[in-house]
């Protein structure tokens, strides 16, 4: 579903990622682990158009989208959760979700989905009228994802959903994670927390500096000692 | 007693330093960039509303939405060939360009015209004095401030309710996530400009209307107190924008009644200079340092 072909992106001079090729198959779940400033987060910018990869390719059902920019690579169907949330704070958890149907034109489908939203995330209804500002944490987490959802993806990219929140909510979280691919979206999960991630995920490619350093698929990655060592807490 | 009368005169005023204040802030909200030319759209929509009053013999309302279309297009175009380029540029760099396209504006109409002012037709709106309670209220007053009134509550309906507004509101507070939405950027700052020249140029009809003379540097000094206004209010604040433009108006018109007539102008920038020591986040705005 999603190739991506040795591609390099940098921030000025600094190179970020260096020459990185992997790819996710539909249906699946793959994590992308890695360390404070490996180039997750880059990456998935680099997929939703907000960077552009200086050489290399990435391609999405067979379309090179490297080139395209952030509001065609949505209509394509790819939605990105960025790291740390952003919601729009000034405005309500509705308006949020209506946001995130930006690109779509079917007012029917559209109620529906917002529907399938509240069921997913019962908190967020109860909060509607809210200014999203206010939700705590987990709440915006789940606005945040409930907003990708309403664009109708076919591949989600979640930056860090696990990220500062408590352990019986990052257990919801990835609950809901495992639901919405078993309803048929596709998943690119990056995380730091790598035993939540490695339990949900099909295939796991651990990002270095850059570079991709492991790939394989989720159960090898956990029975490894290298990963135990450097990712998982094990001694 | 004509003290209501003042203080209609100076809400009505004030609704104009609002109308083009509201363009500033919603400039502001979306690329904070003080846009040092919005004064001159306004000069620009009072001469196309001039223009179509008296070369096409059109009555006010027709002026009024001729000269709000002409301005947004206007608008767009200055946006389009000179601050799109420099949105990753520093901001003083951005300013300067902006204070150079007011001059270009300001000059190039007195390019194409000359220098010479012009003098609104006084018959566009009825010039009645109403008696109301014993006071007598001067009907153009009342009809400019309803047409700012009607113009802002289109305006609150546009940014809250439908898609470009809620696109609008969603880029001016976190760029790349609109862009994550779909959103793009660039047509939602063309709309914000689009809209906020539509206003300048409503205020230009309005004000040509209300005060009668026109001239190619027009703008220059209710440019420079909308901008207090929109400061006033909490720059990047749309509520504040009208709150300080009214605001301001009510106090110019105190000042003159009080008989210090002279003194009017000075008012805008005494309480520019007291809001920046005392408040420089404005009345609606959020006391936080801005981001980068
Ligand atoms: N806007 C930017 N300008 C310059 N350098 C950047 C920018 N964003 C990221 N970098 C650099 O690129 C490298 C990769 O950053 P990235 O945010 O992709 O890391 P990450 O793996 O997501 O880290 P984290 O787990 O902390 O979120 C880092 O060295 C970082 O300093
Ligand atoms: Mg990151």
């Amino acid at each position: 579903m999603l190739k991506v072909n040795d591609i390099n992106v940098f921030y000025g001079n600094i190179q970020a990622l260096k020459g990185i090729s992997l790819e996710v198959k539909e249906g699946e779940i793959v994590t992308l682990i890695g360390a404070n400033g490996a180039g997750k987060s880059t990456l998935l910018k680099t997929l939703s158009g907000l960077q552009k990869p200086k050489s290399g390719t990435i391609e999405y059902l067979g379309e090179t989208i490297s080139t395209k920019a952030p509001q065609a690579i949505v209509k394509a169907g790819i939605s990105h959760v960025p790291e740390g949330r952003r919601v729009f704070s000034n405005m309500s958890v509705e308006e949020n979700l209506e946001l995130g149907a930006f690109t779509r034109k079917d007012t029917s489908g559209i109620r529906k989905d917002m529907e399938k939203v509240y069921d997913l995330f019962p908190r967020l209804l109860e909060r509607r009228k809210q200014l999203s500002g206010t939700l705590s944490g987990g709440e915006q987490q789940m606005l945040a994802m409930g907003r990708a959802i309403m664009a109708k993806p076919k591949l989600l990219l979640l930056d860090e959903p696990s990220m500062g929140l408590a352990p019986l909510i990052v257990k919801q979280i990835f609950n809901i994670i495992e639901q919405i691919n078993k309803e048929g979206t596709t998943v690119l999960l990056v995380e730091q927390n790598a035993n939540m991630a490695l339990s949900v995920a099909d295939r796991a490619y651990v990002i270095e500096t850059g570079r991709i350093q492991i790939s394989g698929t989720a159960a090898e990655l956990q029975a490894s000692e290298e990963i135990k060592k450097a990712y998982l807490g094990g001694h | 007693m004509d003290w209501l009368q003042q203080l209609i005169n100076g809400i009505s005023l004030g609704s104009i330093y609002a109308l083009i204040a509201l363009g500033y802030t919603m400039v502001y909200g979306i690329i904070k960039l003080i846009n040092f030319a919005h004064g001159d759209v306004f000069m620009v929509g009072a001469f196309i509303g001039f223009y179509a009053i008296k070369g096409w013999g059109l009555s006010f309302l027709p002026a009024l939405i001729i000269s709000m279309a002409f301005c947004a297009v206007f608008g767009v175009l200055i946006e389009r060939i000179a601050y799109k380029r420099l949105r990753n540029a520093t901001r003083i760099a951005a300013l300067i360009t902006a204070i150079g396209m007011s001059l270009l504006i300001e000059y190039g109409m007195i390019y194409i015209r000359g220098a010479q002012p012009e003098a609104y037709p006084a018959d566009v709106l009825p010039n009645k004095a109403i008696n109301f309670l014993g006071v007598h209220i001067n009907s153009q007053s009342l009809f400019i401030l309803l047409t700012s009134i009607i113009l802002m509550i289109i305006l609150q309906f546009i940014v809250q309710r439908t898609k470009m507004g809620k696109a609008m509101r969603a880029v001016s507070l976190d760029m790349d996530a609109a862009r994550l939405m779909g959103i793009s950027v660039d047509k939602t700052i063309s709309f914000t400009f689009a809209i906020g020249s539509a206003l300048a140029g409503a205020a230009g009809v309005v004000f040509g209307v209300y005060y009668t003379k026109i001239e190619p540097l027009m703008g220059v000094i209710p440019g420079l107190k909308a901008f207090v206004a929109a400061v006033l209010g909490g720059i990047g604040s749309i509520p504040g924008a009208m709150v300080g433009g009214i605001f301001l108006g009510v106090i110019e018109s105190i000042v003159s009644a009080a008989g210090f007539s002279l003194w009017r102008d000075a008012a805008a920038f005494v309480i520019l200079i007291l809001i920046l020591i005392f408040r420089p986040s404005g009345i609606f705005g959020k006391n936080t340092r801005e981001k980068v």
